[in-house]
């Protein structure tokens, strides 16, 4: 295990002008299981990889609703993802009984990432008993002793008047708007076929951007592994695909899992066998397939 | 300056934090159904300040709330409750259950026990094991499940009227027969646009409009639905239990 | 003579005017050292009635420009109407302070949600109505009311949208609202010339409308003036008008007994 000097508390700088535990925070991110986020005009899908600690353990969550409009998928410490998604659903309420609003999906996730919160402060009255949660944001964790950055990453869909949206959000305290981006374990394989076909993803219908989902979390896999109903999560936002009953006419946010996975995984087209040359090892940089929104 | 002792006759008034809005609620179990409705009137002393303000919601395809008393509280206490059942859908992935929601709307009643909501709710629904049920609550929490209640401005008028057509109260059954103990739909469904009629031809504060929602049980066919005409289902899924509403005119004066 | 203005003309009546002050020697009694922290326990300062109707392209709300102390006509050009971002006028009666301080907490909330965000999330009239029966209703379970009674009203995504919140966080909507002594004296005549035609009455209709009611309204209320504001919101947007003087006749009084020549 390498070590630095300048590690042991995230207030210190390196010399080198880095904060190596919020590196290791990103880290953490790495370990955990793949995630991938797509989106297209009507609709944000996310879809990940669950791992399991053996045959006789069930797997691991996931995805988690946020609200009718929102959803998520993570990837690190499950524990801290708790903490982050419990302070979103409570950020979703209070806009609800205050401004009986669904919270915009970008001010959400500015709210865990900066210090910004969606409710303004109220000057004059305090009703801080409508309001709830407050003190979650993960920026500030890298700012103040005694506090570590959260050992998670976030992909976040949601939906308001403008259309779906897709952000990830970072323990470094950063989020960004995507077209398609992956995070987890051996991502980059699966950012490398995103790259390459996110530009027919905007017209795609629900069914067909599934199935690029899936193709680029198969490529997340190990060797001997493959994707099974019982490993796939799949969150949707949009108006009900083709396989789907019991969606609300918002098209509200979904979790498939188990059984009603089974249609997308057969829609899958099956590998190439003979895989030519191994593709050749990513970019030193971190190529993001990040577009200006 | 003259002295304040001759002038004052000093009344002694504090801020009131309460008001009574009117209107009357009313819900009635089945066998495998209940029926849950209100008026739509909101008024405050003599004057009408709306026609159209619902006091009947539904929570969950399985529960509707029905508040009566002080508007403003009624709305805080649904929108808190709304807000307790999302929680519980994160946590569990599932609807509350019934009986649960009662519980918990005892719990959030009596919290308030010295500066109380003051709002009488009925609860209505469908259980657990698919029977139909009402639960009635005080201001303070206290409930019980029944098989009906009226509660409101025209309480004392729509109750006795329930009494003898649900629990057949001052009725002689016919010889070697008993009063069947649940009504069918369309039974019920009667007794409450009577219920409302009449409260409206008696009472000033009852009127405008009646909203009735028709909560069946899990794999129950609409059966004696057929009559009624502009029915709206709020069900989120299919094949659970299904909520529908129906909203009639009543008079106006 | 008594240098106290509230204690000149007619004594507040509490069952229909309960958002008129009290006159200083009947007002509760209360003893500023008992509790270190004094509330608002009758309003001082006040607006009378508002009044607020839907017509084919939006909302109109409209109230006279006097605050009164007591039955003293104290100030005689306060604007009673106020834009709050870019959907919505409010419009309250009451007390002139406890509205004044809503209007700069409203403020804050605009600078706060619209003009640092700037991410085209803005509050619309249904959002500004929430967000005050919020406010309201909260000052009122701490028994420390903000003594008004607003009208909400507003027009965006192609909705129209008129609502009522109160001192103690009442709400409700509806095509016409009038508050304090308005919701006797002019909430008939709204109803009877609005209800049912919101989706046909013309702008200039339902500003004659509007106008008729404040005539009755000074004919008859004590506390008003022959001077008012009209608030409009549509599809361009909110826009308040200046002060406007109320046209009046005072012939028919001649013929009052009471009023005119007559000696007997």
């Amino acid at each position: 295990m390498f070590r630095n000097t300048y590690d042991s508390d995230n207030t210190v700088f390196s010399p080198q002008g880095r904060l190596h535990q919020v590196e290791y925070a990103l880290e953490a991110v790495k370990q955990g299981s793949a995630a991938i986020g797509l989106r297209s005009k009507t609709h944000s899908v996310l879809l990940a990889l669950k791992r399991s600690t053996g045959d006789l353990a069930s797997y691991q969550q996931k995805m988690f609703r946020i609200d009718d409009h929102v959803g998520i998928a993570i990837a690190g410490l499950t524990s801290d993802a708790r903490v982050l998604s419990n302070f979103m659903r409570q950020q979703a309420l209070s806009s609800r009984m205050v401004f009986n609003r669904p919270v915009p999906v970008n001010r959400l996730v500015s709210a865990i990432a900066d210090s910004a919160s969606p409710l303004p402060p109220s000057p004059l009255w305090d009703i801080a008993d409508i309001r709830c949660g407050g003190g979650a944001e993960a920026q500030v964790n890298t700012q103040e002793y005694g506090r570590r950055p959260y050992g998670v990453g976030f992909l976040v869909i949601g939906q308001d008047h403008t259309g779906p949206h897709l952000y990830e959000f970072s323990p470094s305290g950063t989020s960004f708007e995507y077209y398609a981006i992956s995070i987890g374990a051996r991502n980059q394989s699966a950012k490398t076929y995103l790259e390459k076909h996110y530009e027919s993803f905007a017209d795609c219908s629900l069914e067909d951007l599934i199935r690029h989902g899936l193709h680029a979390l198969r490529e997340t896999l190990q060797q001997d592994k493959e994707l099974t109903p019982a490993n796939t999560s799949i969150g949707i936002i949009g108006p009900a695909g083709k396989a789907e009953k019991d969606v609300a006419t918002e098209g509200s946010f979904r979790i498939r899992e188990g059984d009603d996975v089974k249609v997308y995984i057969a829609s899958m087209v099956p590998k190439a066998v003979p895989e030519p040359a191994a593709a050749p090892p990513p970019a030193a940089g971190d190529e993001d397939v990040q577009m200006a929104e | 300056m003259p002295s304040m002792e001759h002038v004052a006759h000093p009344q002694q008034r504090a801020f009131n934090p309460y008001t009574e809005n009117g209107g009357t609620i009313l819900a009635i179990a089945g066998a495998d159904f209940t029926v849950i409705a209100g008026d739509t009137r909101q008024s405050e002393g003599y004057s009408i300040q709306t026609r159209y303000a619902p006091k009947v919601f539904r929570l969950t395809d399985r529960a509707v709330l029905a508040v009566n008393g002080f508007a403003a509280d009624g709305n805080m206490f649904v929108k808190k409750v709304k807000q307790r059942l999302e929680w519980y859908r994160h946590a569990h992935a599932k609807d509350m259950p019934l009986r649960a929601i009662a519980r918990l709307i005892q719990t959030m009643l009596y919290a308030q026990r010295f500066f109380p909501y003051y709002v009488y709710n009925i609860l209505g629904g469908i259980e657990d094991d698919g029977t139909g049920a009402v639960y009635s609550f005080d201001p303070v929490g206290s409930y019980e499940r029944e098989a009906c209640r009226a509660a409101g401005a025209a309480q004392s008028l729509v109750q006795p009227f329930l009494d003898n057509q649900i629990y057949f109260k001052n009725q002689q059954a016919a010889p070697g027969q008993t009063h069947p103990s649940h009504l069918p739909l369309p039974d019920v469904l009667s007794i409450v646009i009577d219920s409302f009629t009449s409260a409206t031809e008696r009472h000033i504060e009852v009127g405008d409009g009646l909203e009735m929602y028709i909560v069946l049980a899990k794999g129950r066919n609409t059966q004696g639905m057929e009559s009624l005409h502009g029915v709206q289902e709020l069900s989120s899924k299919l094949d659970g239990e299904r909520v529908f509403v129906v909203r009639r005119e009543l008079k106006k004066d | 003579m008594d240098h106290f203005p509230t204690n000149w003309g007619r004594p507040r009546n509490d069952a229909f005017d309960h958002y008129n002050t009290y006159p200083i020697p009947v007002r509760p009694q209360n003893n500023a050292f008992a509790d270190s922290v004094q509330r608002t326990q009758q309003p001082i300062v006040t607006g009378t009635s508002v009044l607020g109707l839907k017509y084919k392209d939006g909302i109109m709300i409209a109230s006279d420009t006097l605050a009164s102390y007591g039955s003293l006509a104290r100030f005689k050009d306060i604007k009673r109407l106020h834009q709050v971002g870019d959907f919505t006028a409010i419009g309250a009666s009451g007390d002139m302070s406890d509205f004044q301080a809503l209007q700069r907490d409203l403020e804050s909330l605009i600078i706060s949600e619209e003009v640092t965000e700037q991410d085209g999330h803005k509050l619309g009239p249904k959002e500004i109505h929430e967000y005050l029966s919020n406010v309201l209703y909260g000052k009122r379970c701490k028994m420390d009311p903000l003594w008004n009674s607003v009208i909400v009203g507003g027009f965006k995504d192609g909705e129209r949208f008129l609502a009522y919140v109160d001192l103690l966080g009442t709400t409700y909507t509806s095509s016409t609202i009038a508050t304090g002594y308005g919701a006797y004296i002019a909430q008939p005549l709204l109803r009877k010339a609005v209800e049912g035609k919101e989706d046909v009455l013309t702008e200039a209709e339902a500003r004659k409308i509007l106008e008729d009611c404040l005539r009755v309204l000074f004919y008859r209320d004590a506390r008003s003036l022959d001077k008012y504001q009209i608030a409009t919101v549509n599809a361009s947007g909110p826009s308040i008008s200046d002060s406007i003087k109320l046209e009046t006749s005072w012939g028919f009084a001649e013929g009052i007994r009471g009023y005119g020549a007559q000696t007997q």
